[in-house]
């Protein structure tokens, strides 16, 4: 059994950046394992722009971003394996890993940062029905197909869902000579950023489609049409709103899902709300020396406060590491209320909050002008009037700890409320 | 006098910008930051974008370089700049930042790799 | 020239072509789709039923328990998986207790072991997820349920092993029959045989008609299901029925062998025999229904929906029999539910009772027959030493291509290389299971191009999903595929 002081499982930017701060912290065995042929994960496909203005200052690719870290990672002479899948993580951190080139390995690491990443959720998520043909994609697997291997995947494009995957995709598709009909999404907003509405749809004159679904698949080999529908407030199909579209391709833009199998083995409790572990200020999940961060834990939308959080699951790794033992306190609950869907961490122990703590969340419809108001136990801390909140867009909280460090504190509620 | 509302994209906050044209002159109105106040009138004078696309490569693991403009492209220009972009094969190793295209019709804007790939075969 | 010709290569016709093989017998398989299995074989509940449900006297009573008790031997001689784990037919009134009573006695008279009715409390320790409604139950230790492909997938390959040919994308257009012999027209050339085994699934009175005006007629019967996440699977531990009542036959939740939850089906008769679509409203109807067996039921878990032609004869009863019309022309029609359940005791009668009396002294037994398929390797299910050691022994096991279902590269390649191998995305799914967890292939989809592509010695262009022109890529970025 090979000992390190640190394995982190996943090599795209949260493992990369959690590796590197960990590294930087003085942490002295760092392991990155990776299951793909090379370090950078879904940022080599993300070709796109638009990464990189909150760490770097500057606008970048996908791959850009990602040979940063890689380069970083290489110079401090942080260990990694590529090709390698770990089959299963235990409580005690102990790590079977199998590669072509080692074989069957048995690891063991004072701590462990999961950063596995997310799948998409697929047709059988939204039970589609219809025919089941070939030309039914996810948008992450049609853009690796795309801009990695260099396939086209269709002609005549429709797309469901308007998360940022399947917007960037409207555009790649369009300017290797596709013809992307319209994009499609059952709520009444898009589930992407703003900016790629207007350069992604907009600029190629690709309609978006609000409420509005696909109900029928057809063709029986390769797809020949699909159906869209409006639907009602309760995005129930209208009768007699058919809308036909002649086309080959229908990618999928609806959803990420955290990919948790390795956690749940583990023994590292969920989230039913992020889908992710429930992690405290520190990216610590409840089984002791194994932190989460990036998308596993939840689904980003900006890859720069993946960095951000990876760093942060870096650094208290390496504490964790010089001192195991740790600090016992009783952790405060974060509590989403009115208006809000999730929020991470859901743990906090204010001994370890530096000043400032910070909260990710999402809320759950889009907001105009609304205030965030954070109570501590009931008792009203911090409202601040927001201009636009939309769930296709993450929001960032900063609470300063001597709001709530007193002796006793439960709960750290957060709602959106109209004032 | 003109008056246009659009969503600045030069950063993924996507401030909802008022442009208002005058005598030639135009106000910016939304932005948060001085980006935002540039972008309203690039928009409104001069609309260019960044271009992120792939080239062929021969000699690694990849069949395809990720590439985009080094500087925003005018907007009109894409199409035909992709016309170009898809002739182009380039050969392994290469290194991020390497120049593909070279002033690619005569904007002034080149190609430039965004990631290295080292050679395999 | 063939001693048999078996048109389709579902589970009936890989079956029988099987048991032909324990004689020495010349044997053509033809198939008019890429693979075997395409048809009913693939989209259906994949139970194997205990027979008390049938008449007794009916072929469909005889050949389901038969063939449930031989079920145990057959798949482990093809390494194929089934699971004995009983079931359940639930009663949700007093009222529809005679009907379980009226099963029980039926069943018992057709020779169903173990059958008893049971009370909530029993129902309870067995299900402990069921309806607070539940009043009794049929209890059928017998019941199981099996990978329904992989059978036929086994028997064509255990088939090929002892001599048998499989012709795949060979569509039967017409038939005549001249001096004793078969001619049979297809769209790969001419075959010749002494008998004719017409085992064409929906397609059986089309098949019929080409020799004789067919005596019945099989009309397409479609079944819709939804198939859960392994993550839920502990939902139940059974095959759980609802008690057929005037409101119609119910739907049935139970675990499939590879672990996910199947609920369904509903029954609609169709108008042509391709409409394997899923609908809205057989969907919502499957909903609806399965609410009474589990209040809460995971549909937010689903992974995929498909639906299943069943071939719904005009008699309603299997067609198993020499056709009075044409010598030595054989149907084996109308195999609906319970027809998997029946599947190797149809085989078995076939071959040996039909086929082999009709052939008198031509067909010798084969001494050489070997009822063993070469045992599939399943990385995920074997211990920490047999992996490393399977690993330094054969690295491309240590290559993971599917992370949902765990499988490697080498069970992929193995499926291609095997008799009967795999030649689509999803016969290599159907074969290993890669891009059959809940990322239905979303991460291993291009993997598994590649890996086909490469084994094929073809472009990936080419690799097709499933049917024959269900192309995955259509071309290169760049232009590539129109200049």
């Amino acid at each position: 059994m090979k000992a390190y002081d640190l394995i982190v499982v996943g090599g795209g930017p949260a493992g990369l950046a959690a590796a590197v701060e960990a590294k930087k912290e003085g942490v002295d065995k760092v392991l990155v394992l990776e299951r793909d042929r090379e370090l950078g994960g879904i940022l080599q496909q993300c070709i796109h722009n638009g990464f990189g203005l909150h760490i770097f200052k500057e606008e970048l690719t996908g791959p850009e971003y990602a040979e940063r870290f890689i380069d970083e990672l290489k110079e401090m002479g942080i260990e990694y394996r590529l090709d390698t899948m770990v089959l299963d993580i235990s409580d005690e951190r102990i790590i079977h890993v199998i590669s072509k080139a080692e074989g069957f390995v048995t690891l063991v690491a004072k701590a462990v940062i999961l950063a596995m990443g997310c799948r998409e959720r697929t047709r059988g998520a939204l039970a589609i029905p219809g025919y089941r043909p070939a030309g039914v994609f996810t948008a992450g697997t049609a853009q690796r197909y795309l801009n990695m291997e260099g396939y086209m995947v269709g002609k005549k494009v429709l797309i469901l869902g308007s998360g940022d995957i399947g917007l960037i995709m409207a555009r790649r598709m369009t300017l290797e000579g596709a013809k992307v009909l319209g994009c499609v999404e059952l709520m009444p907003f898009s589930g992407g950023l703003t900016r790629n509405i207007v350069q992604c749809l907009d600029d190629y004159d690709i309609p978006l489609m609000l409420s509005h679904t696909v109900t029928d698949i057809q063709g029986k080999d390769r797809v020949q049409g699909v159906t869209v529908m409006k639907v009602d407030e309760n995005r129930q199909p209208i009768p007699g709103t058919e809308i036909q579209f002649d086309v080959d391709t229908l990618l999928l833009s609806v959803g990420l899902i955290p990919e948790n199998e390795l956690s749940k083995g583990a023994g590292v409790q969920l989230d039913m709300k992020t889908r992710g572990a429930i992690v405290n200020e520190s990216m610590e999940t409840s089984v002791p020396g194994i932190f989460a961060c990036g998308n596993v834990l939840h689904v980003h939308d900006l890859v720069d406060w993946v960095t951000d959080e990876s760093r942060r699951a870096g650094k208290f790794a390496a504490k964790y590491i010089a001192n195991p033992g740790g600090q016992k306190e009783e952790a405060i609950e974060t509590i989403p209320g009115q208006g809000v869907g999730y929020i991470v961490p859901q743990r906090i122990r204010p001994s370890q909050v530096d000043q400032v703590l910070e909260l990710f969340m999402r809320v759950r419809d889009i907001y105009v002008g609304q205030t965030v108001v954070i109570r501590v136990d009931g008792k009203e801390v911090q409202a601040k009037r927001r201009g636009h909140m939309a769930p296709g867009e993450m929001e960032r909280v900063k609470l300063p700890v001597s709001l709530f460090n007193g002796p006793g504190v439960k709960k750290i509620t957060v709602d959106v409320e109209s004032r | 006098m003109e008056d246009r509302k659009m969503v600045c994209i030069s950063c993924p906050i996507g401030c909802r910008l008022t442009v208002t044209e005058s005598n030639g002159e135009y106000a910016v109105e939304g932005n948060q930051c001085k980006r935002g106040e540039a972008y309203g009138i690039k928009e409104m004078t001069d609309p260019t974008r960044v271009v992120p696309t792939t080239v062929k490569i021969r000699g690694a693991r990849l069949r395809r370089l990720p590439v985009k403009t080094h500087i925003p492209l005018p907007k009109p220009l894409i199409f035909d700049a992709m016309k170009l972009i898809n002739e182009v094969e380039v050969e392994a190793p290469i290194k991020v930042g390497a120049i593909v295209i070279k002033n690619i019709l005569d904007t002034g804007v080149n190609i430039v790799a965004t990631r290295s790939m080292e050679r395999t075969e | 020239m063939y001693d048999v010709a078996i048109i389709g290569a579902g589970v009936i016709g890989t079956g029988i072509a099987r048991e032909l093989m324990r004689y020495q017998l010349k044997v053509v398989i033809l198939e008019k789709e890429n693979d075997v299995a395409d048809g009913t074989t693939k989209a259906n509940s994949a139970i194997v039923h205990a027979g008390y449900d049938a008449p007794f006297g009916s072929n469909k009573g005889r050949f389901n328990v038969e063939g449930n008790a031989m079920y145990g031997q057959v798949c482990k001689e093809l390494d194929v998986h089934f699971k004995q784990i009983g079931s359940l037919v639930l009663a949700f009134d007093e009222e529809d207790r005679p009907t379980l009573q009226e099963l029980l006695e039926n069943g018992k008279r057709l020779g169903v072991p173990g059958l008893e009715i049971i009370e909530p409390d029993r129902i309870r320790e067995i299900e402990p997820n069921v309806s607070q409604k539940v009043v009794a139950a049929l209890w059928a230790p017998t019941a199981g349920i099996v990978g329904p492909w992989e059978l036929a997938i086994s028997y064509a390959e255990n088939a090929m092993d002892n001599g048998a040919e499989l012709r795949l994308n060979t569509e039967v257009t017409g038939i005549t029959k001249k001096e004793n012999k078969f001619h049979l027209m297809t769209s790969t050339g001419e075959v010749e045989a002494r008998l004719v085994v017409n085992a064409a699934g929906i397609h059986a009175d089309d098949i019929y008609n080409m020799v004789a005006q067919s005596e019945f007629t099989i009309n397409p019967r479609r079944g819709e299901y939804f198939l859960l996440d392994n993550e839920v699977s502990d939902l139940v531990n059974t095959v759980v029925f609802q008690c057929p009542t005037k409101m119609g036959k119910g739907v049935l939740v139970s675990p499939t062998v590879d672990g996910n939850i199947i609920v369904g089906p509903n029954a609609e008769d169709v108008q042509t025999k391709d409409e394997i679509n899923t609908t809205a409203d057989g969907l919502d109807f499957i909903r609806q229904k399965a609410k009474l067996t589990i209040e809460e039921l995971p549909f937010h878990m689903n992974i995929t929906n498909f639906s299943g032609l069943r071939a719904e004869p005009s008699t309603g009863d299997f067609i198993i029999e020499e056709s009075k019309q044409v010598a030595g022309f054989i149907n084996v029609a109308g195999i609906k539910s319970p027809g998997l359940s029946s599947a190797p005791a149809i085989a078995v009668y076939v071959a040996e009772t039909i086929c082999a009396g009709i052939l008198g002294s031509h067909a010798k037994r084969n001494p050489a027959f070997n009822p063993k398929t070469r045992k599939k390797l399943r990385f995920k299910d074997l211990s920490d030493e047999k992996k490393a050691d399977l690993i330094r022994v054969e690295p491309s096991f240590a290559r993971i291509i599917c992370r949902c279902e765990t499988i490697t590269e080498g069970e992929i390649v193995d499926a291609i290389h095997r008799n009967a191998g795999a030649r689509t995305i999803n016969g290599v799914k159907r074969r290993c299971r890669p891009g059959a967890g809940r990322c239905q292939g979303g991460f291993c989809g291009p993997r598994v191009v590649e890996i086909l592509a490469r084994e094929l010695k073809i472009s990936p262009m080419e690799v097709e999903l499933e049917g024959k022109d269900s192309h995955i890529l259509v071309g290169e970025t760049k232009g590539g595929a129109d200049e």
